[in-house]
């Protein structure tokens, strides 16, 4: 296995805030890794530094061997990390197709563009049916279809999902744990933050628990799901009911 | 009747130099939130490069207005550069009152090495008047309407069907999304300004033939006229920048066509706060209020 992401002792900080405090996690080539923890723990924060939206206080961020602290989002984009954020933060005012374009800022081949529609347009048949629909208009769940094909778009190496289930109903979750799925068996690597801490252990090949900026277990996916100390914690009574 | 037409066409000619410069208010406030205080004084630049094209290096005019264009939009770019990028973090008012400098340094700047003195403007096309029945309009007033209208369609095309206006249109949407695209933040914004700044020169060069002089504070009242059209056509918006500057050019001619010339202005705004008034975002502004 080769590793893929490689985050060492990374501490961010918002302003007096120490968010992350020496956190080091790895993702190998492949993998579903996810992150789960209680709200504010810091686990956006971890995916928005990947991601370079947050400046590194200390530690270091390489992707294949490459330095991420001090290169900008853009290039990290063009490199293959690509981050939905919390919240879909489709573009309003712009349709479907428009933002799917988007996506692809960073692809300069225009036959790689146009490949990447027909995989979005098959894993998101909806997508392909609203094309000319203004973004801001899809539902919850298809904005979020949305948010996930337009960060494919970019024929990412790595996505990074910040809590894709967030607000949308129970038959919505499932189809966005299936998508992670497909998303991984097409060869891209996965890691998501997720509230349904259960559901997205069941399909991690491993996680991190993390609690104030600190990580306080990691272990399979499998494992952390039977892990009393997890299941009190987080994982709530859903897996109890399972 | 036909005084009123005739004065409509007036308007109309004189509202299309307002739009082409409302444009570039709208974009710039679209993409960064900034009300461009300096972008009247880039249009008064753009017709001094203009003036220099012409009646120094004898270019033909519609080379003239070309370059102009592209010496300005490079201008634009580097005042963004200077003023407003260094302080892209601090709190609005900062970059406001960047903006409010930069403007003098230009007037004064203009005022001390090229003296605050009109200049002639050289008439390198010669005016012809057409009479139709009792109406008349000139052949620099055709050309100033139809210039607007090609530059208005090339911006449309521009940012409606390029991956540059795409980039435009994210940025203003969601900067941060956008970045996460792959956007390179700061080079759209410039294009943002070379693209408004271009317009803006554009304005000026054409409003130099037409009033045949030109002079360095002669960007402020029109400056003042195209942000308020970029306002009241709803800020923001390509179209309505468009609309706001025929709408404002019309209502200035018509009220001095009614004989109050020398109350144009209290007039005219008079009438926008009225319809501010109703429609506080503007004609074709969505009434919601602005995200924070
Ligand atoms: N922009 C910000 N400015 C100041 N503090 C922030 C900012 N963003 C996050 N924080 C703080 O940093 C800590 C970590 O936040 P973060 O959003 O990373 O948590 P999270 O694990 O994603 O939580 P949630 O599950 O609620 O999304 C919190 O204490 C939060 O209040
Ligand atoms: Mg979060």
């Amino acid at each position: 296995m080769t590793q893929l992401l490689t985050v060492n002792n990374l501490s961010v900080n918002y302003g007096a805030i120490k968010a992350v405090q020496g956190v080091s996690l790895s993702v190998n080539r492949g993998e579903i890794v996810t992150l789960i923890g209680a709200n504010g723990a810091g686990k956006s924060t971890i995916l928005r530094t990947i991601a370079g939206l947050e400046k590194v206080a200390s530690g270091l961020i390489t992707f294949e061997n490459q330095g991420f602290n001090r290169m900008p989002s853009d290039k990290r984009v063009q490199n293959g990390v690509v981050l939905v954020p919390e919240g879909r933060r489709v573009f309003p005012g712009m349709t479907v197709q428009e933002n799917l374009q988007l996506g692809a800022f960073s692809v300069k081949d225009k036959h790689q563009v146009h490949a990447a529609f027909d995989t979005v347009y098959e894993q998101f048949p909806i997508l392909k049916a609203r094309l000319n629909q203004d973004a801001a208009t899809l539902s919850g769940g298809e904005q979020q279809m949305l948010a996930i094909g337009r960060a494919l778009m970019a024929n990412p190496k790595m996505i990074l999902l910040d809590e894709p289930s967030m607000g949308l109903a129970p038959l919505y979750i499932q189809k966005i744990f299936d998508i992670i799925e497909n998303i991984r068996n097409r060869g891209v690597t996965v890691l998501v933050i997720e509230q349904n801490a259960a559901q997205a252990l069941r399909i991690a090949d491993r996680g991190y628990v993390i609690e104030s900026g600190k990580i306080i277990a990691t272990d399979t996916g499998e494992a952390l799901l039977v892990s009393d100390d997890v299941k009190r914690a987080y994982l709530g009574s859903d897996v109890l009911i399972k | 009747m036909s005084n009123i037409i005739q004065q409509l066409i007036n308007g109309i000619i004189l509202g299309s130099v307002y739009a082409l410069l409302a444009l570039g208010y709208t974009m710039v406030y679209g993409i960064i939130k900034l009300i461009n205080f300096a972008h009247g004084d880039v249009y008064m630049l753009g017709a001094y490069f203009g003036y220099f094209f012409i009646q120094v290096l004898h270019l033909n005019f519609f080379i003239a207005l070309v370059l102009s264009m592209a010496v300005s939009a490079l201008l634009g770019m580097l005042i963004e550069f200077v003023a407003y990028r260094p302080l892209r973090h601090s709190p609005r008012i900062a970059v406001l009152i960047s903006a409010l400098g930069v403007s003098f340094l230009l007037e004064n700047g203009m005022s001390y090495f090229y003296g605050s003195d009109k200049k002639a403007f050289p008439q390198a096309i010669r005016t012809i008047q057409y009479h139709i029945g009792s109406l008349q309009i000139s052949n620099i007033q055709l050309l100033i309407i139809s210039t607007a209208i090609t530059l208005m369609i090339l911006l449309t095309i521009i940012v409606q069907k390029t991956k540059m206006g795409r980039a435009m249109r994210a940025v203003s949407a969601d900067q941060e999304a956008a970045i996460l695209m792959g956007i390179d933040v700061n080079r759209t914004i410039s294009f943002t300004f070379a693209i408004g700044s271009a317009l803006a020169a554009a304005g000026g060069v054409l409003i130099g033939l037409y009033y045949n002089n030109i002079d360095p504070l002669m960007g402020m009242t029109p400056g003042i006229k195209a942000f308020v059209a970029a306002v009241l056509g709803g800020i923001g918006l390509i179209p309505g920048a468009a609309l706001g500057g025929w709408l404002i050019g019309i209502l200035e001619t018509m009220t001095q066509a009614i004989g109050l010339s020398d109350y144009k202005d209290a007039v005219v705004y008079a009438i926008l706060i009225i319809i501010l008034l109703f429609k506080p975002t503007g004609i074709l502004g969505k009434n919601k209020r602005e995200k924070v």
